[in-house]
């Protein structure tokens, strides 16, 4: 059972009181975009063994939505952060630096704050 | 707006009461404002809660729902009044005012092993030193949205969308059945 900490309002959720929403980060094409970025904003996601961002939505609670990072294979959660923002921040780069050196996903790496 | 069919109860280790209709007004907004801080407090006459908390007296009180939101509760006759008052308050503010009052059913529960019977059904921790009295949560309940906050350690409030009345009621209901305590808190 995934549990993450709603940086809103302060509860410990668990996945049931928590609604996906699928990954975090993508940059919306839109008017003016060429025809393969808008195909890979529509259809193409990332789907990592290991280090992964995502967006939640604190469904039956506060009802916003915020990011979290995680890792797919152990469900290990490396932080929560507020939805405000186009990149991770560096305390949640830095606690994934931590515990898995060298990490990479998509442009976001170990090496960003290094 | 009358309840056709009465007010829902049932007794089990914990009584299951059904209230009659309370005047509920949504507020969203800058949290922090003045403005805001004093309508609130002024028609409840309870304390402005701080992040998770509900202070209610009665009918009267101001629950935490979120960063920006608040749900003020009066007493159901008195919400032309309140609403005309948040409007003139907050007038010129970035703000949101709804009265949902007959959007929501409020039940109360009450009984020694009432931290039990909602623990049954919310992904909630409700040991004592972890959800103390004046503490609120806005989580599930089965499988429908709820909010609850304990008045004292053998009495909480709990609100619901109107619709799933008898659904709460019943989870409720069964949660609380005699013989079924865990007597886990």
């Amino acid at each position: 059972m995934l549990i993450l900490h709603c940086p809103y309002c302060g509860v410990d959720a668990e996945e049931t009181e928590l609604h996906a929403g699928g990954q975090a980060h993508l940059t919306r094409e839109t008017v003016g975009s060429d025809d393969e970025a808008f195909e890979d904003y529509l259809f193409m996601r990332e789907n990592p063994k290991g280090v992964h961002f995502e967006r939640w939505r604190h469904a039956s609670g506060c009802g916003k939505w915020f990011h979290a990072a995680r890792c797919t294979t152990t469900l290990e959660v490396f932080g929560t952060y507020s939805a405000q923002t186009t990149a991770p921040p560096r305390e949640i780069c830095d606690a994934i630096s931590g515990k898995r050196p060298g990490w990479s996903w998509k442009t976001f790496s170990a090496r960003m704050f290094s | 707006m009358s309840e056709v069919q009465g007010l829902l109860r049932s007794d089990g280790f914990v009584a299951v009461r059904q209230l009659p209709l309370r005047g509920m007004i949504t507020v969203k907004g800058d949290l922090s404002a003045t403005a805001l801080k004093n309508v609130a407090t002024g028609l409840s006459g309870v304390d402005f809660p701080g992040p998770r908390e509900c202070n209610c007296v009665g009918d009267n009180g101001i629950a935490w729902m979120a960063p920006d939101e608040i749900l003020l509760m009066v007493t159901h006759a008195t919400i032309p009044d309140a609403m005309a008052k948040v409007a003139a308050t907050l007038q010129g503010q970035h703000y949101l005012a709804a009265d949902v009052s007959d959007a929501r059913t409020i039940f109360e529960l009450e009984g020694a092993g009432v931290r039990e019977v909602i623990a049954k059904l919310a992904p909630v921790d409700l040991a004592p030193d972890v959800f103390p009295p004046s503490a609120f949560r806005r989580t599930r309940l089965g499988q429908v949205p709820a909010a609850f906050w304990l008045k004292d350690n053998q009495t909480a409030e709990l609100i619901c969308f109107r619709s799933v009345t008898q659904y709460v009621f019943d989870i409720l209901t069964h949660a609380a059945r005699a013989n079924t305590q865990v007597s886990y808190f």
